[in-house]
């Protein structure tokens, strides 16, 4: 009772990184409040498969729904497994995936159980909160650390009455650690039925084209970000000649994503994908708090910008002060001079 | 077919032009400080349920919004560019609501004012949270299937709804019946301008907040106006007028708490600051070789 539980997103068979990066936070945050720490995991055709890809991660209960209906995803199949699960269950904290399933489907829950849900956390820690009103103080809460406001903000958020504690997270935002190979966790294979009425099973999947992502960014080692400041579309295709030279991935701000210049899943920041490379080329990329949320990490910045005042330039290691279309060239050229 | 749409739409800050004083003391949002918008991503709903008016005769088109009384200017945006009316939702006992509270409020006020509604379209998520919240939320507390991250309707027939969504590197079309709670993504058509003669016709639609302190409608320049014409007279709805349960709504129902607000300030570097000239460029080059920065 009262333990940490981690929804565990499939594709088919597959568990996402991002939960097994959450049940390394998870197993942490269990620690520190000395409960174990529970997953659920919801598919078809899943018994035997999943397991060794959540139990290392330091899992003592693993709660198995394997049903037809269950895979792929949809609304309320999945929010049925976790009402009733956590109406039995009663865990203290929940934590879930901030994408596209973990966003459709956490509101439900809290909403269901009329629990606090806080979206795209980049933090969470335990602590103790004085309510001021009431003069009432909480130990042990679940500190929501998130931000807010267009990214202008860092707002800490805490649940204090209400359980579970509920909280979604980015992909990338935590690092996944395996605990023990050989963990001993316990497996319970649910009887679906008993958990979902068959009137949930209300969508109907007519059509799923899931592509293997196109690119690596989490995992590069140089990245070569554009921003507005490329000017266009055909501006990126110097951004991609970079790339090639020094083994890179491209990536792009907010700006550029919304102006047209690049693909949405090339987003690097708050509200796209967090990266940690070693070398980080921001070219003509103003440095909005939203982006660099998503890469300041980064081991070395680079940035390329006109304007010698860009935020991005005070984190910044190596400040080139001139356009994109005449520094990129340059470093090609000097790159292909110099690694001979 | 004849369907009944309720759009959920919020006027929110701009939160790409944020000041010094847009946040309070007490870390909730200084609303007054910003421009206040159509949030983006309901825009984008709103033209997905207009489409269906133009293809289903009959079908109506309504605007919930909640906030204070110049929130109103999303219904008359909304009513210019092709909805039938709207509703502001408004008291104080709303005034702090997180994600919850407010779909709870929400909810509670489309029972009232279209208990047969066939669809609810939102924005996805509106920019000055991010959340994503509101809709499944408000799909729950009604007991409604949801489709979320919604690209496209395609369809509407014998009582299904076929639609294409976003999911995770990719797209998947799904079926349900009515009635549904849909959320729209901002990738999804951009709605239509304001029609010129629609915006004649509703320009002087008001909320009752809206008046001058003190005054009716029957005070206005207009006043005969709003006597002949009803829609004129945006409809204004309180907690009591939708018969809210106050435990459930604004701070009160909000099991999220706001603890502490910090502004973001990074750790500024101590930076090397080159121009672009082939020699600082060809230096730089060779250092980062030299270092196995890259290479």
């Amino acid at each position: 009772m009262n333990n940490v539980f981690v929804y565990c997103e499939l594709e088919g068979t597959k568990v996402a990184e991002v939960s097994q990066e959450l049940l390394t936070k998870g197993r942490k945050l269990a620690n520190t409040l000395g409960v174990q720490l529970e997953a659920v995991a919801a598919g078809s055709g899943i018994t035997g498969k999943v397991e060794s890809q959540i139990l290392p991660y330091g899992v003592d209960k693993l709660h198995i729904f394997d049903a037809e209906g269950l895979s792929p995803y949809t609304s309320k199949p999945h929010t049925a497994v976790l009402v009733n699960l956590f109406k039995q269950e009663q865990p203290q904290i929940c934590l879930m995936g901030a994408d596209v399933v973990g966003r459709d489907l956490g509101p439900r829950v809290s909403s269901a159980l009329h629990s606090g849900l806080t979206a795209d956390c980049t933090a969470l820690e335990i602590g103790s909160h004085e309510d001021k009103r009431t003069g009432k103080t909480y130990e042990n809460l679940l500190y929501q650390i998130r931000p807010a406001f267009g990214g202008n903000i860092v707002a800490t958020i805490v649940n204090p009455e209400n359980r579970p504690q509920m909280a979604t997270v980015r992909s990338g935002v935590m690092k996944a650690e395996v605990l023990d190979p050989n963990y001993k966790g316990e497996v319970i294979v649910e009887d679906v039925a008993k958990f979902v009425p068959e009137t949930e099973y209300v969508t109907r999947v007519l059509d799923r084209h899931v592509q293997a992502a196109k690119n690596n960014l989490k995992g590069a080692p140089i990245i070569v970000a554009g921003g507005y400041g490329v000017g266009s579309k055909e501006g990126f295709d110097q951004l991609y000649e970079l790339a090639k030279v020094l083994h890179a991935e491209v990536g792009a701000s907010r700006a550029a994503v919304d102006a047209g210049f690049a693909d949405h899943d090339l987003q690097i920041g708050q509200t796209g994908v967090t990266v940690r490379p070693k070398v980080y080329i921001a070219c003509g990329i103003s440095g909005a708090i939203q982006h660099v949320a998503g890469m300041k990490e980064s081991g070395i910045i680079i940035s390329i910008n006109s304007d010698e005042n860009a935020p991005i330039n005070q984190i910044a290691d190596y400040v080139i002060t001139g356009t994109v279309e005449e520094v990129v060239p340059k470093l090609i050229k000097y790159y292909k001079q110099n690694s001979k | 077919m004849e369907l009944k749409i309720v759009v959920l739409a919020k006027q929110v800050p701009d939160t790409r032009n944020v000041g010094p004083d847009a946040m309070t003391p007490e870390g909730t949002v200084n609303r007054s400080a910003l421009p206040a918008i159509f949030n983006p991503e309901d825009l984008n709903a709103l033209e997905q349920a207009l489409r269906l008016k133009d293809e289903f005769l009959g079908t109506t088109v309504h605007v919930l919004t909640m906030g204070p009384g110049r929130a109103a200017e999303v219904i008359r945006e909304a009513m210019y560019r092709g909805a039938d009316g709207g509703y502001l939702l408004t008291d104080r006992a709303f005034a702090g609501a997180d994600t919850l509270a407010t779909s709870y409020a929400l909810a509670t006020a489309i029972k009232h004012v279209c208990p047969q509604v066939d669809l609810i379209i939102g924005g996805r998520q509106a920019i000055d949270g991010d959340t994503a919240q509101v809709g499944p939320q408000v799909a729950e507390k009604l007991g409604l299937n949801q489709v979320t991250y919604t690209e496209e309707i395609l369809s509407v027939k014998d009582g299904k709804i076929t639609v294409v969504r976003h999911i995770d590197g990719g797209v998947e079309t799904v079926e349900s019946a009515l009635p549904l709670v849909l959320t729209v993504n901002g990738s999804a058509a951009p709605c239509r301008p304001r029609n010129v003669k629609r915006v004649m016709k509703f320009k002087r639609a008001l909320a009752p907040l809206e008046l001058p302190q003190g005054q009716t409608y029957e005070d206005l320049p207009y006043a005969d106006q709003y006597g002949k014409k009803q829609y004129l007279r945006i409809q204004q709805l309180t907690t009591a007028d939708v018969n809210a349960d106050l435990q459930q709504c604004g701070l009160a129902g909000s099991p999220t708490k706001v603890k502490a607000v910090e502004n973001i300030v990074f750790k500024a570097k101590e930076s090397k600051v080159l121009t672009g000239s082939d020699e600082d460029i060809n230096g730089l080059v060779q250092e980062l070789l030299a270092s196995h920065t890259i290479g």
